[in-house]
């Protein structure tokens, strides 16, 4: 169980509070107007972003002043996810060792991975030499050998092409639930929503609103969701 | 975004960043503590007159032609275009003592400007003091000023120019809207650099200067170590000399540009303003005319360097290996500054560490010389140590640009991937080894090139404490020509050239292998 506990974020005029919990195994899609602050929520929950007032729990203990890596979480950006000047398994080790002195198990788990996410091929290949859906794939890997109990995204699929993006949420979706994690992604997209989200958190006016079944949400906006919508 | 940044190297950045201002400062208080006596005679106020005077003058020059220069290099599309740029990079890393004495068989007393004025009929000129310091400072920081306004020329949108186009503004308007207001931002940064490197050019004023009307202040620490052997006074010059150098430098760092010295990967667009007869012709003029300045010397070296190359005195050979070991040195040690305080400095956002490489620019070669030879002197032989002492004293002058180099690839390579670092907490050895570099591989070439090529040329703080057996290239070049063995010398100039291209080309290769990621 992660615990916002009234979470206070301050950027120089921009403000942002959020104040609930997400339950574990849920996948939880963040959507909003851009500018509100999808991504800025999900940087301070990762410790990229300094709080202003509140706490974050996870399993009741504090970690609002943990280290990036220390945290739960593994993250992917809106871009930069690979490294591009390494190959594809180094990129995928750096999940589990930052030295990359992977013993036999951990190169094991890197093949496994690869092969999960169907990259098994490509495994030596410099990352900038990939494409932007095996990109994704590659970086999907990295988070499958961090087994992180919580996985966060920040639009790492907008520059994708539709079709290509619904392949990379179903793999998310799959993986997900294969590692039991809790899912937490910003998108733009109500097809997204709909593909893969349990939950909703709508951000805007500088709150990020506690998640409500997406289903019942779509069907039914409250007036501010449906402007953004459209 | 106040975002937390990732740290890599503070610890050493700090340690590194006191060693150079611990190097520099013992150097200065030691001369502090020399500087007994008299005070300063009329000759040492003319010296600081002529060294303020000579850099006045070479970076007023400079930076007036190169403002002509890079106009008409930024309006025009010739063949050889690219190739003349990448010549503009050359004089940097080009050994002063090479150019000098190219320089002097252009413009020299039997050189072939002579000879042109001996055919019409008119006295020769000469190219000792005021005006050959400031020919060779402006040989020099030509091409630098001419690059740094090429730059600004380069950041002006490519749209402005199709719009002034498209309004069929004439050339004059085109000047008043969109390269005016450029220039006055590039030239305050570039008179100030310029102005700074002039006054602690020494091997400049030692070759063409001299005597009581033409001697720097560079130049009467040496005489007065050398010659006279008179310490106290060479103390009391060196704490003249940093007080006006750091003064100008301190007045620099707020308006010195960054440095890129790439070659500029993209061509710019055409352009359509300036087209007509009188501009064509005076772009065409200033190019010529630039060329010429800059190639004629170089050719005047490279042609009878290829006939003295048949009978180079061993010397030679082995003053050019003394010159490798100290470039080579002289890497290693300015990598392992440059490389702790850029990380350091890169990582937070005032450039106070900065300051700290500058201060390598300002304290001059022979006044850091003078003082350490001052603290080492009761200890061991100086002499016997000519050798790691220039190396650590061509490192620190090499840091100020070395870091302004490496700085902003550090930089950009921590913001694309600080956070993905961060979030597998990658620890600061793993960050160097997978991120800065590889990301940063080019830049720290290029440092290294800049610095290993600086180093074989430098004529500066050997010459105060070589002894007749031991000499590095330069210093050797410098006595051949004393003695007017010019034949040797153009051989040796040959070897040094080569030398300073080929630890550059080196250096800089190995930062372009693998760069295409």
């Amino acid at each position: 169980m992660l615990t916002l506990d009234k979470l206070l974020i301050h950027q120089g005029g921009f403000q942002l509070r959020a104040d609930f919990q997400l339950a574990p195994g849920r996948k939880t899609a963040v959507i909003g107007p851009s500018g509100a602050g999808k991504s800025t929520l999900l940087a301070a929950l990762c410790g990229f972003v300094p709080l202003q007032g509140g706490r974050i729990l996870w399993q009741d203990q504090d970690i609002t002043d943990a280290p990036p890596a220390q945290r739960p979480m593994a993250m992917l950006f809106q871009d930069n996810n690979l490294f591009p000047h390494l190959s594809v398994s180094q990129n995928v080790g750096l999940g589990l060792r930052g030295d990359l002195r992977l013993d036999a198990k951990d190169q094991a788990a890197v093949a496994q991975a690869l092969h999960r996410v169907g990259l098994t091929d490509h495994r030596d290949a410099r990352a900038a030499t990939l494409s932007g859906g095996q990109q994704s794939r590659a970086a999907l890997a990295r988070v499958l050998v961090q087994h992180r109990p919580l996985i966060i995204l920040d639009e790492p699929f907008a520059a994708l092409g539709p079709a290509m993006r619904y392949d990379m949420l179903d793999l998310v979706a799959a993986l997900t639930q294969e590692q039991r994690a809790t899912l937490l992604m910003v998108t733009h997209a109500p097809d997204d929503v709909r593909r893969i989200a349990d939950d909703v958190v709508f951000v805007a006016d500088g709150l990020a609103q506690p998640p409500q079944p997406a289903t019942q949400l779509l069907n039914n906006p409250p007036q501010a969701l449906q402007a953004y919508l459209g | 975004m106040a975002e937390r940044a990732v740290e890599i190297s503070k610890r050493s950045g700090i340690a590194a960043a006191g060693f150079v201002a611990a190097v520099i400062l013992a150097a200065l208080l030691a001369v502090l503590a020399r500087a007994e006596g008299a005070g300063l005679g009329p000759a040492d106020w003319a010296a600081l007159r002529f060294t303020v005077v000579q850099a006045a003058w070479s970076s007023a020059l400079s930076v007036g032609c190169a403002i002509f220069l890079a106009r008409a290099l930024a309006r025009r599309r010739f063949w050889g275009r690219r190739a003349m740029i990448t010549l503009l990079g050359a004089p940097f890393i080009l050994p002063v003592i090479v150019a000098v004495l190219g320089l002097l068989a252009v413009f020299g007393r039997a050189g072939w400007l002579n000879d042109l004025l001996g055919l019409v009929g008119r006295a020769p000129l000469s190219v000792y003091g005021l005006h050959g310091v400031v020919l060779a400072h402006v040989f020099f920081n030509l091409p630098l000023a001419t690059r740094l306004f090429l730059q600004g020329w380069q950041a002006i949108p490519a749209e402005r120019f199709r719009l002034a186009a498209q309004l069929d503004l004439p050339a004059p308007v085109v000047a008043k809207v969109l390269e005016r207001p450029m220039l006055r931002q590039v030239a305050p940064g570039a008179l100030a650099l310029i102005f700074v490197i002039c006054l602690t050019s020494f091997a400049v004023a030692l070759t063409l200067g001299g005597g009581p009307r033409a001697t720097t202040l560079e130049l009467a620490i040496y005489q007065a170590f050398r010659f006279d052997f008179d310490l106290s006074r060479a103390a009391l010059l060196s704490v003249l000399q940093i007080t006006v150098a750091g003064a100008a430098a301190a007045l620099a760092l707020w308006i010195v540009p960054p440095l890129a010295f790439g070659t500029g990967k993209q061509d710019p667009g055409p352009r359509w303003d300036a087209r007509g007869g009188v501009m064509l012709f005076q772009d065409s003029a200033v190019i010529a005319l630039a060329l010429a300045f800059l190639a004629l010397p170089l050719t005047a070296v490279a042609l009878p360097g290829l006939a003295g190359l048949m009978d180079l005195p061993v010397s030679v050979w082995r003053a050019a290996l003394s010159s490798l070991g100290v470039a080579a040195l002289s890497i290693a040690v300015m990598l392992g500054l440059a490389l702790p305080m850029a990380g350091w400095i890169a990582t937070r956002r005032t450039g106070l560490a900065e300051a700290v490489g500058l201060l390598g620019l300002a304290a001059s070669p022979l006044m850091i010389g003078t003082g350490w030879f001052i603290l080492i002197n009761p200890w061991v032989n100086p002499m016997s140590v000519a050798l790691p002492v220039t190396a650590l004293v061509n490192a620190l002058s090499a840091l100020p640009f070395a870091l302004r180099i490496l700085i902003p690839a550090f930089q950009d390579a921590l913001s694309n991937f600080g956070r993905l670092s961060a979030a597998l907490g990658l620890g600061s050895l793993a960050i160097w080894r997978w991120v800065i570099v590889p990301r940063c591989r080019g830049a720290i070439g290029f440092a290294a090139g800049l610095t290993g090529a600086l180093s074989v040329g430098d004529l500066g703080v050997i010459a105060l404490f070589a002894d007749p057996g031991r000499a590095t290239l330069p210093l050797l070049m410098y006595r051949l020509m004393g003695a007017y063995q010019m034949q040797a010398a153009a051989g040796a100039a040959l070897v040094l050239i080569i030398l300073a291209l080929g630890v550059f080309w080196i250096c800089d290769r190995w930062g372009q292998a693998n760069a295409d990621a």
